[in-house]
């Protein structure tokens, strides 16, 4: 190996030595971590099939940890590549180009560090297929039977729809909700002091109580209470003001730095054309601050959607409690994996749904003209 | 009784005086040029006649009215004195129409059909008409400077107030900002501009304003302050403009 102080004592031959060895350890490193991917991969799919009894989920698995393994065996590829590239290196080296040495010295090292990278993901889904087979695949069969699956699909599903609905009126009440919190905030002048602070404590206190108590003491406090028109909502309505409640105060902040992240030349500008404090929050900066605040205005949403599963503390027959008894009914987990499949299969749209949106806003006000 | 008046104004920002007793009257449809060094408070003067920010001392008075201090409709006096910013400030989630329209129609309670012919006749006359649609992102800093200058003038102020609008521009489209503001300054719009362009200030300017640590130093036709400078702050500032190749 070239060391430092011996390239140091030879400036004469080239300003920047090609220290060959780097490359070479990486190689090698790669080789080994490739050699333990392969072989958790063989060993996941071999356990696959031996312990399997013929089903659905044995054949997917089957094929699904086969898959793995040529993954892993592909990963030597780049090892190879490497190889070839770090001999290159050597030669290039040995002939004295020191440009060429350097090039395909780095080449070698980069393709290393490609068939690393590649490792990691199929040793996670190894070790994952590992788990799902451990104790005989009792992890499998408890939170992933098909059959079980299957069964309990329809019920769960149509419950789910209950989830659905107090998640839409939630954010419908929130939107609103939460800017007339932020809005008041931020009041200006003296006036508006002792509503900042009404403000604040709304946002303190909702923020700090976890929201499964606010449902709890919602749900069955207010009727326990007999308060007019608030005891006979029911736990749907409820579960919808318990969250409404708990998200209000947490997308109120939201609403708040967006506002305070708008320059205050924009309020120079609106004002200096003669509009009120109001009509410039209506039309000028509020309606930038909700574009900018979007994305973290939808994780908030994303968050409340799945606090909705917290109603069934009140007895509310969501998708969870639905699954619940189901699976204690047949102590098996998997219909619970059923819901957590739907949150899921409504979560990945959304975030995909707010970066197209996000990414068009971006185009539309920087390219056209 | 000038139309515009500003008596023994002070200003200051915490300990930090930025307007020592400033007095300067403004006749109707004249053009009055604010210089001076960056500092000097030119910027915030234009700011306290909008009323952008209050004043500690002294008043100004526009048309005879005191329009400085409590109780002022700050609404109304921003209908009659518009002010151009150095960094355009359009909003950026607006067309250029938009941008135009929303005050007089928010404001003045214009027909939204009224407001957008005005703003298309004000395009036109900037060489912007095929903008209306476009947002400021799509805009040069020229074209965006143009857009502002008719956003304010489609409130019809009474006098307009230009905060170093050709600062934050590229050399090259200086002109095309400048040249909407001597067209304005022959119609007989009462202008006071703060700026750098002092060859612009010379040509356009009725009366020259030299403001040194908040107070005006010295004042009068631009062929007295350029030609004849009496006081020595004025001859150092103006000496460094004509080194830097300014005038």
């Amino acid at each position: 190996m070239t060391s430092d102080s011996i390239s140091v004592a030879q400036p004469a031959r080239a300003a920047q030595p090609a220290p060959v060895g780097s490359a070479q350890n990486t190689l090698l490193a790669g080789f080994l971590f490739s050699l333990v991917t392969v072989g958790l991969a063989v060993y996941a799919c071999y356990l696959t099939i031996i312990v399997a009894e013929t089903g659905i989920w044995t054949l997917v698995l089957g094929a699904a940890t086969g898959i793995v393994v040529l993954l892993a065996i592909g990963t030597f590829v780049p090892l190879i590549r490497g190889v070839k590239q770090q001999a290159r290196s050597t030669r290039a080296a040995a002939n004295g180009d020191v440009v060429e040495a350097r090039t395909y010295r780095s080449r070698a090292a980069h393709s290393a560090w490609v068939a690393l990278g590649s490792c990691l993901p199929i040793v996670f889904i190894a070790v994952f297929t590992l788990f799902l087979l451990a104790n005989d695949h009792a992890v499998q069969t408890t939170f992933f039977d098909a059959s079980f699956m299957a069964k309990s699909v329809r019920d769960v599903t149509i419950a789910f729809g209950e989830n659905i609905k107090i998640a839409l009126l939630a954010e419908i009440l929130v939107l609103g909700w939460a800017l007339f919190i932020a809005l008041a905030r931020l009041m200006p002048t003296d006036a508006g002091r002792p509503i900042r602070w009404l403000a604040t404590a709304y946002v303190d206190v909702f923020r700090a109580i976890p929201s499964i108590i606010v449902i709890y003491l919602v749900g069955f406090g207010l009727p326990l209470a007999g308060v007019p028109l608030l005891s006979d909502l029911g736990p749907t309505w409820s579960a919808v003001l318990a969250l409404t409640l708990t998200y209000g105060a947490y997308v109120a902040e939201v609403y708040r730095a967006g506002i305070e992240g708008i320059h205050w030349s924009q309020v120079s500008a609106a004002r200096s054309l003669g509009l009120s404090y109001g009509k410039t929050m209506r039309f000028v900066i509020v309606p930038q601050a909700v574009r900018k605040v979007t994305p973290p205005l939808l994780n908030d949403f994303i968050g409340l959607q799945k606090d909705t599963a917290l109603v069934t503390v009140i007895g509310t027959v969501d998708a969870f409690t639905q699954a619940k008894i189901y699976s204690s009914n047949y102590f098996n987990l998997s219909s619970v994996t059923v819901v957590a499949i739907l949150f899921i299969i409504i979560t990945i749209p959304q975030t995909r749904f707010v970066d197209r949106l996000l990414a068009r806003d971006a185009r539309r006000q920087m390219s056209k003209g | 009784m000038a139309f515009l008046e500003l008596n023994d104004v002070e200003k200051s920002y915490g300990e930090n005086p930025v307007l020592r007793g400033v007095t300067l009257h403004i006749e109707k449809h004249q053009v009055v040029c604010l210089i001076g060094a960056s500092g000097c408070g030119k910027s915030t003067l234009l700011r306290c006649v909008n009323a952008l920010e209050e004043i500690q001392g002294g008043d100004i008075r526009l048309d005879g009215d005191v329009v400085s201090g409590e109780g002022i409709d700050v609404n109304a006096l921003r209908r009659k004195v518009g002010i151009v910013f150095q960094s355009f400030n359009l909003f950026p989630h607006m067309s250029v129409l938009n941008n135009v329209t929303l005050s007089p129609i928010r404001v003045l309670g214009r027909s939204r059909a009224d407001a957008e012919a005005q703003a298309r006749t004000l395009l036109k006359r900037v060489g912007l008409e095929e903008k209306a649609s476009a947002f400021p992102d799509q805009l040069s800093g020229g074209q965006q400077q143009r857009v502002a200058i008719i956003r304010a003038l489609a409130m019809n102020p009474e006098v307009l107030l230009l905060d170093e609008i050709t600062s934050a521009l590229d050399p090259e489209l200086v002109a095309e900002v400048l040249n909407i503001v001597r067209d304005l300054a022959e119609d007989g719009l009462t202008i006071i501009m703060a700026t750098h362009e002092m060859s612009f200030a010379q040509e356009v300017a009725d009366q020259i304003v030299f403001l040194h640590e908040g107070v005006v130093l010295e004042q009068g036709t631009p062929k007295e302050i350029f030609g004849a400078p009496t006081h020595e702050r004025t001859q150092v500032f103006l000496k460094k403009i004509v080194a830097a190749g300014r005038l």
